[in-house]
């Protein structure tokens, strides 16, 4: 049997209260990996992360580090380091004495302490902020404090809550740049938890999307993103166009789904379903070409065509957010802007435009039951 | 008038005038007694001398009492900590801490003395321990409870107690306890937690019981008065024997001033502390620079 870094096998948490933050989870996450849990606030993630470094015990489930269960062990003597929420650095201790923190518990010689501080400085760029207190770093100093003294004692996980949640949006993409070097750098273990969906897509081997204390999807960034296996993942993951209906026709690889919202339309079919089905499907806005002139149909791509009236437009430099109102409801369509003002054609506000988009650019979800057609806008 | 154009002085003067009324002119009034000459019934009279000085400096029994009076309030000081920490952390971190909190101040309305007889009551030859102490049968004859040094201790840590637990309780309030998580995460035990993160973290609310405590305690008169007896006396029955058995109002004013002596001493200490410890920070990155510049 293969020995993961971490694994949880149907660890669930039921609070005094009788709430249950996480319930039946099962995660393998791989030696060395970068590993995100992914989910909107309140869904267990900072639960899950303080039962593997130990502050709380599951209510049942087992926990795994290299191998071997913790289940019993007590935080510190877990090879677990936690980078907190709020960084949690000691007030009273300089940036070098935070760092030196764990080296000192374990006695080390003077000597060592200042060679293992010094490499962490190193590794996190704190060159000249030894001797200063928490309170006198900026954000990102403190950021990197903690993550040097979570380094210094070479865990075999590290533990990440949200660490970047209170950057400036700038700095957050640097130091997100940043862990991702350190990461390679020491080769552990990471897990990283965040409700920013970007943040994980960009830099996680691995993720997990959870919802309600339940795991709801687990894979790579790509698998996540072009097959979400329902509603809430595609939601979550990035923004999506959803199609409710049922199954009128199939022909070969393709079905036509009946809709009440967007009348017919083609769907590209990657598992059998049956005629008369109820289906989610989910179309990222990018795939959604929009134009003012009506694109020339062709049966054998499969085209889908609707007609509609812009309602709103998001210009972000790069790309615009287009919202269209066809018949009863609203459709999202992104377009990147390669030529802007040379040759594109210009789309405003109140203008006729048609949306089209191919067959096999949408996806089946794999549950029903989380969006609802009108929900569009 | 625009408010903010007032001088902070101005908003300052009442306390100032307070103090000075009250503390500051009569401490005056004390230090001038003490090197005057006694007056036949009582009272002071010139010319100046420094007579009650060296009477109290030469007698072996001033040093004695000296020595007992801060080592009962030493005792006591500690005490009331080494209890405080526990009862402070389990209020701050107890979802009923009103109701904690109102029982650590409620013996504050009963009158003092009256609590001091209560331990009288308690610990006599008749008192409570020692009835039933004698009804189990463990004991034939009565303890000997009262009187003595400890019994001072006792009835001391038992008055100040709420002076330790409640600015421990409100500095262990603030405390954020995700850096205990922090420590334990780095691997120290809950002890070493409590006392490498936790500890330091309080220090303010440590100094201030400390103060609180061992101040007053240091000046205790009615409590060795009521319970100590001639083997638990201290410095503050000294005092009121010199005023009002022998009448010596200068002696008495001198055996005053080594209250402000220990605790003016014990300011300086504190103060010079924190400028002792920047002092060795800058030494060591000193020592640093010149060790990697021989390398
Ligand atoms: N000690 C506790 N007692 C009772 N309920 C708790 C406790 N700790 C957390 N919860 C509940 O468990 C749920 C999950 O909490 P958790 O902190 O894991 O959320 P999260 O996913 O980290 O959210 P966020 O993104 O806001 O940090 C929440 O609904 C929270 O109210
Ligand atoms: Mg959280």
């Amino acid at each position: 049997m293969k020995d993961y870094s971490v694994k949880l096998s149907g660890v669930t948490k039921v609070f005094e209260d009788e709430f249950t933050a996480v319930d039946k989870v099962f995660l393998s996450i791989e030696q060395g990996e970068f590993f995100s849990l992914l989910g909107p606030s309140g869904c267990g993630k900072t639960t899950i992360l303080r039962m593997i470094a130990g502050f709380e015990e599951p209510t049942s489930g087992v926990i795994f580090l290299n191998g071997r269960d913790i289940s019993k062990t007590p935080p510190h003597k877990r090879e677990v380091n936690t980078i907190f929420q709020n960084y949690a650095l000691f007030p009273h201790l300089t940036v070098f004495e935070n760092i030196a923190f764990s080296l000192r518990l374990r006695k080390k010689a003077e000597r060592e302490v200042k060679n293992e501080v010094g490499k962490m400085v190193e590794l996190s760029r704190l060159f000249g902020q030894e001797n200063k207190y928490p309170h006198q770093l900026s954000g990102g100093q403190k950021q990197r404090v903690a993550i040097a003294r979570a380094l210094v004692n070479k865990p075999s996980v590290l533990l990440l809550d949200e660490p970047l949640a209170a950057l400036d949006a700038k700095l957050r993409q640097h130091m997100l740049v940043e862990l991702d070097n350190i990461h390679d750098e020491v080769g552990i273990t990471f897990i990283y938890v965040t409700h920013d969906q970007n943040e994980a897509m960009s830099i996680s081997d691995h993720l997990a999307v959870m919802n309600e204390g339940k795991i709801v999807q687990k894979g790579d960034p790509i698998e996540v993103y072009e097959s979400p296996r329902n509603a809430f993942v595609a939601n979550f993951i990035g923004e999506t166009n959803f199609f409710v209906g049922e199954v009128a026709k199939t022909e070969g690889e393709y079905l036509l789904l009946r809709t009440t919202a967007f009348g017919d339309i083609w769907c590209y079919m990657d598992r059998e379903v049956a005629e008369g089905t109820r289906i989610e499907v989910s179309l990222r806005p990018e795939k959604v070409k929009i134009s003012k002139s009506r694109p020339r149909g062709d049966h054998k791509l499969r085209l889908n065509i609707l007609e509609g009236t812009v309602d709103e437009t998001i210009y972000l430099g790069n790309h615009t957010k287009y919202t269209v109102q066809t018949r009863e409801s609203y459709m999202k369509s992104f377009k990147q802007h390669a030529r802007y003002l040379l040759d594109e054609e210009i789309i405003e506000w109140k203008d006729r435009v048609y949306l089209w988009w191919f067959a096999d650019d949408s996806y089946l979800l794999q549950e029903t039951g989380g969006a609802r057609s009108d929900e569009q806008k | 008038m625009n408010r903010s154009s007032l001088p902070g002085i101005v908003y300052s003067l009442p306390g100032i005038a307070w103090l000075s009324f009250f503390f500051l002119i009569p401490y005056i009034i004390i230090i001038i007694y003490s090197f005057l000459t006694p007056g036949i019934y009582g009272g002071v009279t010139l010319p100046f001398s420094l007579e009650s000085y060296t009477r109290m400096l030469t007698s072996p029994g001033y040093w004695e009492l000296l020595w007992q009076t801060v080592w009962i309030s030493v005792m006591a000081t500690v005490i009331c900590l080494g209890l405080s920490l526990p009862v402070a952390y389990y209020i701050a971190t107890s979802k009923r801490k009103n109701l904690l909190l109102t029982l650590v101040v409620i013996p504050f309305w009963t009158n003092f003395l009256v609590r001091i007889f209560a331990w009288m009551l308690v610990l006599g030859r008749t008192g409570l321990v020692n009835s039933f102490l004698l009804w189990t049968g463990l004991i034939e004859q009565p303890l000997q409870l009262m009187y003595r040094p400890a019994t001072v201790i006792v009835v001391i840590v038992y008055m100040y107690l709420p002076y330790m637990i409640l600015p421990l309780y409100s500095s262990i309030e603030k405390f954020d306890f995700t850096l205990l998580e922090a420590g334990m995460d780095l691997g120290a035990n809950r002890n070493e937690a409590i006392l490498k993160v936790l500890i330091p973290s309080i220090k303010g609310g440590i100094i201030a019981g400390v103060i609180l405590v061992f101040i007053p305690a240091l000046g205790s008169y009615a409590i060795p008065d009521l319970v100590g007896g001639t083997e638990g006396a201290m410095l503050g029955n000294l005092i009121a024997k010199q005023l009002t058995v022998a009448r010596n109002w200068p002696s008495s004013s001198a055996i005053s001033m080594i209250f402000l002596l220990i605790s003016t001493l014990g300011l300086l200490v504190y103060l010079r502390m924190n400028a002792i410890q920047a002092r060795v920070r800058r030494f060591r990155v000193r020592e640093d620079y010149m060790k990697e510049q021989e390398q």
